[in-house]
């Protein structure tokens, strides 16, 4: 009897401990996001806190991190650059996107809708360097013939790869946003005499907006932090665009192309971590808004 | 009877009108990519060969093959794999199996969601700042090894979640019911049943960890280091390493006169490994869904 007791407890606490790590495991994400925050913040915080001049980051397109007499951190260029290719990269996704969504959701054949999710499953998983090595490959040369362009790495560029880059995510989510509508909207539909295309178009769309929107938004946020394909794609030129044949550098371009020549712990190397925060932060506020988008739905 | 008048004819054009319009832009997001694709192989062939994969690269990286980074490739997925696995199974476990629909629970997803959005650079300043110099641990495979998973954990956490929900709680009620305790029927039951799905998201992580640059650009991986060709442990766990991606944006940007075979092939095989590894995923995804006995 004692020797059950005995094994008994040593049973008992066995699983307290390991209910303990799962517990552990299951709130690290909460850590590991404040500890991102955390580790990204610690390192720029003390030029943030010394010399940054916040105006000119915002305001100023000089961005002179090594010159020897006048060093000048305006970021205004850059993020003209993340905004433009971010821009272009939607005005070209959102439509394809909620396009193909749609038709995989509505109109094709329960067969056809498998194999076009696997393809976008498959597309979603093309490293970000091989992105960027298309974009500096086969879309250089294709904008140069197409639009007799001087160069071919520049906004139009890394808006078509980006646009590329976040079409999965925007098919994926706003399909399921359309499935997540009640069957019986549908059969009321039909039931009146509504064509397909009026189904959708009058009654799924703004049945599924929330969802929707949430779908454009982290597609949104895709394309602002991606980093590899950018770099690689839209040439490096640190001003404001003319227009979409114009070479430009984003935010998370800088940070790649900077870090590795800034010596540790200088004024640049903070400043780079400052970027950090600024994208953490957009990226942050990006993806709580589409969270909320969605649990909207949900509540209802 | 129905008899078609003019309206009706109308609507069914348009519908047929608007059928048309959306498969095309279906199509125009995915055949392009797909003639990519078959381009990329295309300039690649001349290159690849088993010799392409077992050489290192030499001549300043203008020749050779990539077995150095290949090997750091497989290096750096494999730890990551080892650091995200037992957290990543056992944060889903929680939030499937314990967690209660509460405000805690929701931040807790929250936090998930957010750690997937978080730019892949932001996670490089992250790692350079936490691991390689706040823990001391330097530059090195390890360093980036944990950046990886860090990254890569949301992808593991929502796939076992999945696998996890697709139990039948009657499974769960059933072992309860003969006196089992929470972690013992997940142990004798809950796991065993989502081993499969479990899996799934374990090879979804490999591909995710292995296509990604930019966290390792500053926590691990460097532009050339020359290894003994053939020797599967030639890396050290503190040791900096070469790795695909890194390699490949190392000559088709930073690196004059590179023949251009060379790039190309080393998009295709780092394509090729990702896309194998998702297409298993896949396969094995459908192969569940078939033979699920409930």
């Amino acid at each position: 009897m004692k020797m059950r007791g005995m094994f008994h407890s040593r049973e008992l606490l066995k699983e307290w401990l390991i209910e303990k790590l799962i517990w552990i495991c299951g709130i690290s994400a909460i850590f590991f996001v404040f500890g991102i925050f955390f580790f990204v913040f610690r390192e720029g915080a003390d030029y943030l806190l010394r010399g940054f001049h916040i105006r000119e980051f915002f305001t100023s397109i000089e961005w002179y991190p090594t010159s020897r007499t006048q060093v000048r951190y305006g970021a205004l260029a850059l993020i003209t650059g993340t905004f433009s290719v971010t821009l272009l990269a939607m005005f070209i996704a959102v439509p394809f996107g909620l396009g193909t969504a749609i038709f995989i959701s509505e109109f094709c054949s329960p067969r056809a809708r498998e194999a076009l999710k696997i393809i976008i499953e498959l597309l979603a998983a093309i490293p970000s360097v091989v992105w960027g090595f298309i974009g500096l490959t086969v879309m250089n040369s294709l904008i140069i013939h197409l639009f007799n362009a001087p160069l071919g790495l520049n906004v139009l560029n890394g808006g078509i790869i980006l646009a590329l880059m976040s079409v999965p995510i925007i098919v994926s989510i706003g399909e399921d946003a359309l499935k997540a509508v009640p069957e019986s909207y549908r059969e009321a539909a039909t039931a009146l005499g509504c064509t397909r295309w009026q189904m959708t178009f009058r009654v799924l769309l703004p049945a599924a907006r929330n969802g929707l929107l949430a779908a454009v938004l982290l597609g949104v946020g895709r394309a602002a932090g991606e980093t590899m394909a950018v770099l690689m794609a839209t040439g490096h030129s640190i001003r404001i665009p003319g227009g979409v044949l114009e070479p430009v550098r984003t935010l998370t371009a800088t940070i790649a192309a900077e870090l590795g020549e800034a010596p540790v712990h200088s004024d640049h190397y903070q400043v780079l971590f400052i970027i950090g925060i600024l994208l953490f932060s957009i990226t942050f506020i990006v993806n709580l808004t589409a969270d909320l988008v969605v649990r909207g739905i949900r509540k209802k | 009877m129905f008899i078609r008048t003019h309206l009706t004819r109308r609507k069914k054009r348009h519908e047929l009108y608007v059928k048309y319009v959306l498969l095309l832009m279906t199509l125009l997001i995915i055949l392009p990519l797909i003639l990519i694709v078959f381009y990329l192989i295309y300039q690649a062939a001349p290159i690849l060969s088993l010799d392409f994969l077992l050489k290192n690269p030499i001549r300043g990286m203008r020749d050779g093959g990539i077995w150095a980074p290949l090997l750091g490739t497989i290096y750096l997925v494999l730890i990551s794999l080892l650091i995200a696995t037992p957290i990543g199974v056992f944060a889903a476990v929680y939030l499937n199996e314990y967690a209660r629909e509460s405000w805690f629970t929701r931040v807790i997803n929250l936090a998930v969601v957010n750690l997937a959005g978080v730019p892949s650079i932001v996670h490089a300043l992250f790692g350079l700042g936490a691991f390689v110099l706040f823990a001391g641990i330097g530059r090195s495979i390890l360093a980036a090894s944990m950046t990886l998973a860090i990254m890569t954990l949301p992808v593991l956490i929502a796939s076992t979640k999945e696998a996890l929900a697709a139990v039948p709680l009657a499974f769960r009620q059933a072992c309860w019911n003969v006196g089992a305790t929470r972690w013992q029927t997940i142990r004798e039951v809950v796991l065993p049943n989502s081993i499969s799905g479990i899996l799934t998201g374990i090879i979804l992580q490999v591909s995710r960890a292995a296509g990604e640059t930019a966290p390792i650009m500053f926590t691990g991986a460097v532009f050339y280091k020359a290894i003994q060709e053939g020797d599967l442990l030639a890396y050290g766990l503190l040791d900096q390493c070469m790795a695909l991606s890194m390699h490949l944006f190392t000559i088709s940007t930073q690196v004059p006169d590179v023949p251009a075979a060379l790039p190309y092939g080393t998009a295709v095989v780092l394509l090729g490994v990702v896309l194998l590894v998702n297409a298993l995923a896949i396969v094995l995804r459908i192969k569940i869904r078939s033979r699920k006995k409930w």
